[in-house]
């Protein structure tokens, strides 16, 4: 028997320009990892801000190996540019869009 | 134009805010001040003109509301107890902004200077590292998300080498 879950996943900033929603439902199976999510949602998208996103779930940052329960809210965030921080030259989307 | 905040309303939930409207820097700076204050240190970030000499025509803020709020709230009483600081007041502004105005305002009020400067400082740059809020800049012939700062390690954990 396969047991399954839904959890709703959120994205942010460059991440939901292209991704193109701002949210999905996944659904995944009993004892699924935040790992999985973003494999799932990576799935044939390119970018480097893949690499440095950090995940939250339920509003609290969470390491990659957390295990996801029914209901779950995963968010993908980019990193964060509030207040009126510095230019960067790293480069980590650059895109014209 | 009302910044949606008077002095009299800015009890202490309010000290802590995402607001939609208009920031008055001086009005919170004044409604923090109180009798056992030597020192208010005050951070006034303001929308800058260009990016890397490219002309800005203005930023859009937004935010993953609910969490960042929780992130700013943590990062108010965390400075308290940190830098031993009587009050702390974090305000950031979400929406269009256009050049000159205050995206984020963050006051600290304490009996000394040198508590003051640090603990603003400090909330400042955590700030920018770690509470979930993302700007995109208008230029005049397109528009991006800006570069954020990398995540500190204790926030993305073992992302780099993830669990397969």
């Amino acid at each position: 028997m396969l047991l399954a879950m839904r959890v709703r996943v959120l994205f942010f900033g460059v991440l939901r320009d292209s991704m193109g929603v701002a949210e999905r439902e996944l659904e995944l199976e009993t004892g699924a990892t935040v790992q999985e999510v973003v494999e799932r949602c990576r799935a044939g998208a390119e970018g480097g801000v893949w690499e440095a996103l950090a995940i939250a779930v339920n509003q609290e940052y969470a390491r990659r190996e957390r295990v996801l329960a029914e209901g779950d809210e995963v968010a993908l965030l980019p990193p964060v540019s509030g207040g009126r921080s510095r230019s960067s030259s790293a480069g980590l989307d650059g895109a014209i869009v | 134009m009302s910044s949606g905040l008077d002095a009299a309303e800015l009890s202490a939930a309010k000290r802590v805010a995402i607001v939609h409207e208009r920031i008055d820097a001086a009005m919170v700076t004044d409604a923090m001040k109180a009798g056992a204050d030597g020192a208010v240190c005050v951070f006034d970030g303001i929308v800058r003109d260009n990016t890397r000499g490219r002309r800005t025509l203005y930023l859009d803020y937004e935010a993953y509301e609910a969490m960042a709020l929780a992130q700013m709230r943590d990062l108010a009483a965390e400075a308290v107890t940190r830098f031993k600081v009587r009050e702390v007041a974090i305000l950031h502004r979400l929406g269009r902004l256009v050049v000159g105005e205050t995206s984020v305002l963050i006051v600290v009020a304490s009996a000394h200077r040198g508590a003051a400067f640090e603990a603003c400082r400090w909330v400042i740059d955590t700030l920018k590292k770690t509470v979930p809020i993302w700007k995109k800049e208008q230029f005049e012939d397109g528009a991006v998300w800006a570069d954020g700062e990398p995540f500190p390690e204790e926030i993305v954990g073992s992302a780099e080498g993830a669990v397969r």
